[in-house]
């Protein structure tokens, strides 16, 4: 193959339809399943698509998460709002070894599958609560503004220890920031204004530290010795931002895969135990974060038969490696039977999901509630009218209207 | 057949506690993965599998 012709197909690629990944996918994974395209900014970038291939790259220490450099491969125009930050800005999400695993270890014991379980009983009263609100509101009513948005930013919320008054303020500037249509000084203002409202906030809780993760994190922090202001502001802003967006485009398209689904809402609806089967089948079916698990090379590597050399930016395509029928037969079929649960839509490697499980545990309570309460939920308007987020680096849906 | 945990590799993710919690539980100080039985028997042998096969970082393995 000759890497020096400039490649034919330009990323991103938007989805045939909210069911089907872009076509192309495909037509990768099985002529050329390691290629060259072209990024936004004009530059040239690796997709790897196969299954293994992905799990390969995002597990392998010769590609690096440093979003902070500037060749690090980026799907919008203008580079993300992290190239060329300051160093003492970085999160975990743009560390390698050794700095990541101690600075998300500091974390991790907050978001422990037993620390998620012990948050259910307060998740489901925020849940009722909610439907309680929508069942009686006005029909149709929109999905997103009444469940999808509201559960994971109100949790987040606590959890964090963010008032949730301000949730306007970061839920709009979160999806400017995700918005490929959003100019790079656009993004960066938008990255700018989250940054110093969780400044402002982080000062408050230097004066009077509170019982909720950035309080706690404060005073570990300080006993220590290592507290700096900005790293904290860092990982905050990394948690609000993919605590909400994600869960929320979930939400929504898990309630649309069971309403285009209803023997598979039956078997859910007759057996609770079989949630967590559909919302991991959900997962892996809308892998809603597809462009997001890029890496830099940073020394030669051999993938799926292709040399990777040091210094070229790789995307591992997670929609495109769900897909793959070698590692789930009947790819294309939504089934909460398949037992996929080694999908890659939370990544995979070092970096996989750090709130998988409190997304876990925020999908299987609403969709188990959602059933039982509203078992006749259904669309107000036809799929095809539905405005999916084909323009987002987050894909979902902007409303979803529904009635019951 | 014995479990084999590096916690030094296990970047938390709880994978193995979901599969199941007989066999995994993770610390609460920092996330990592805790054997609770590493010598399973019956049904749990499947179950030791597929956690070392959806583990995220390679961080369990199985000595038959
Ligand atoms: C369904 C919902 C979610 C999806 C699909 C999702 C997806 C992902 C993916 C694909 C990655 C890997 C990125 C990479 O390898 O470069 C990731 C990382 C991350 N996610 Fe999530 N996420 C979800 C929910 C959450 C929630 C609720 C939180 C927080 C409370 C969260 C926090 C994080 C953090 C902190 C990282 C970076 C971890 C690291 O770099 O070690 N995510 N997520
Ligand atoms: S699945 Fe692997 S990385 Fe995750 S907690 Fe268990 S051992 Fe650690």
């Amino acid at each position: 193959m000759t890497t020096t012709e400039e490649p034919a197909l330009q990323f991103p690629l938007v989805r045939e339809c909210p069911f089907s990944p872009p076509a192309e996918y495909r037509q990768i994974r099985e002529e050329a399943p390691v290629t060259k395209v072209r990024t936004p900014e004009g530059k040239q970038m690796w997709v790897v698509t196969r299954h293994e291939d992905v799990r390969q790259v995002l597990n392998d220490r010769r590609f690096s998460a440093n979003r902070f450099h500037p060749d690090f491969p980026v799907l919008v125009e203008g580079g993300n709002a992290l190239r060329n930050r300051p160093e003492s800005e970085r999160s975990m999400i743009a560390m390698d070894a050794p700095e990541h695993g101690p600075a998300r270890r500091a974390v991790l014991g907050e978001f422990t599958v037993r620390r998620m379980e012990q948050l259910r009983p307060r998740i489901q009263q925020i849940v009722d609560e909610l439907i309680d609100n929508l069942l009686a509101g006005p029909r149709p009513a929109d999905l997103v503004e009444a469940l999808s948005l509201p559960v994971p930013s109100l949790v987040i919320c606590e959890l964090l220890g963010v008032p949730y008054a301000d949730h306007e303020f970061f839920q709009e500037h979160t999806s400017r920031l995700i918005k490929r249509t959003t100019s790079a000084e656009g993004r960066r203002e938008a990255f700018e204004t989250v940054r110093a409202y969780m400044g402002d906030l982080l000062a408050k809780k230097e004066a009077e530290p509170t019982d909720d993760l950035l309080g706690r994190q404060i005073v570990k922090l300080r006993e220590e010795g290592t507290y700096r202001r900005d790293a904290l502001v860092s990982l905050g802003f990394l948690l609000l931002v993919a605590g909400h967006e994600t869960t929320a485009n979930m939400i929504s398209l898990g309630t649309l895969a069971l309403i285009e689904n209803p023997e598979q809402a039956a078997a859910v609806k007759a057996d609770p135990g079989r949630t967590l089967d559909a919302v991991e089948e959900m997962l892996r079916y809308f892998t809603i974060v597809d462009a997001a698990t890029a890496r830099l090379c940073v020394e030669d590597v051999e993938i799926g038969g292709v040399t990777i050399r040091a210094g070229e930016g790789v995307l591992a395509v997670g929609l495109a490696a769900n897909r793959d029928p070698e590692a789930f037969p009947d790819p294309d079929e939504f089934d909460i039977e398949r037992g996929g649960r080694h999908h890659v839509a939370f990544g995979f490697g070092p970096h996989q999901c750090l709130g998988q499980n409190l997304a876990r545990m925020e999908l299987q309570i609403v969709f188990d509630t959602l059933l039982r309460r509203i078992p006749d939920l259904k669309l107000a308007v036809p799929v095809d009218e539905l405005p999916f987020k084909d323009d987002a680096s987050i894909y979902g849906l902007y409303r979803l209207p529904v009635t019951w | 057949m014995k479990i084999i945990a590096d916690t030094g590799k296990c970047v938390g993710a709880g994978q193995c506690v979901l599969t199941e919690s007989e066999l995994f539980d993770q610390s609460e100080e920092d996330g990592t993965v805790i054997v609770l039985n590493d010598t399973p028997e019956g049904e749990l042998v499947e179950k030791a599998r597929q956690a070392v096969h959806i583990c995220p970082s390679q961080a369990l393995s199985l000595a038959e």
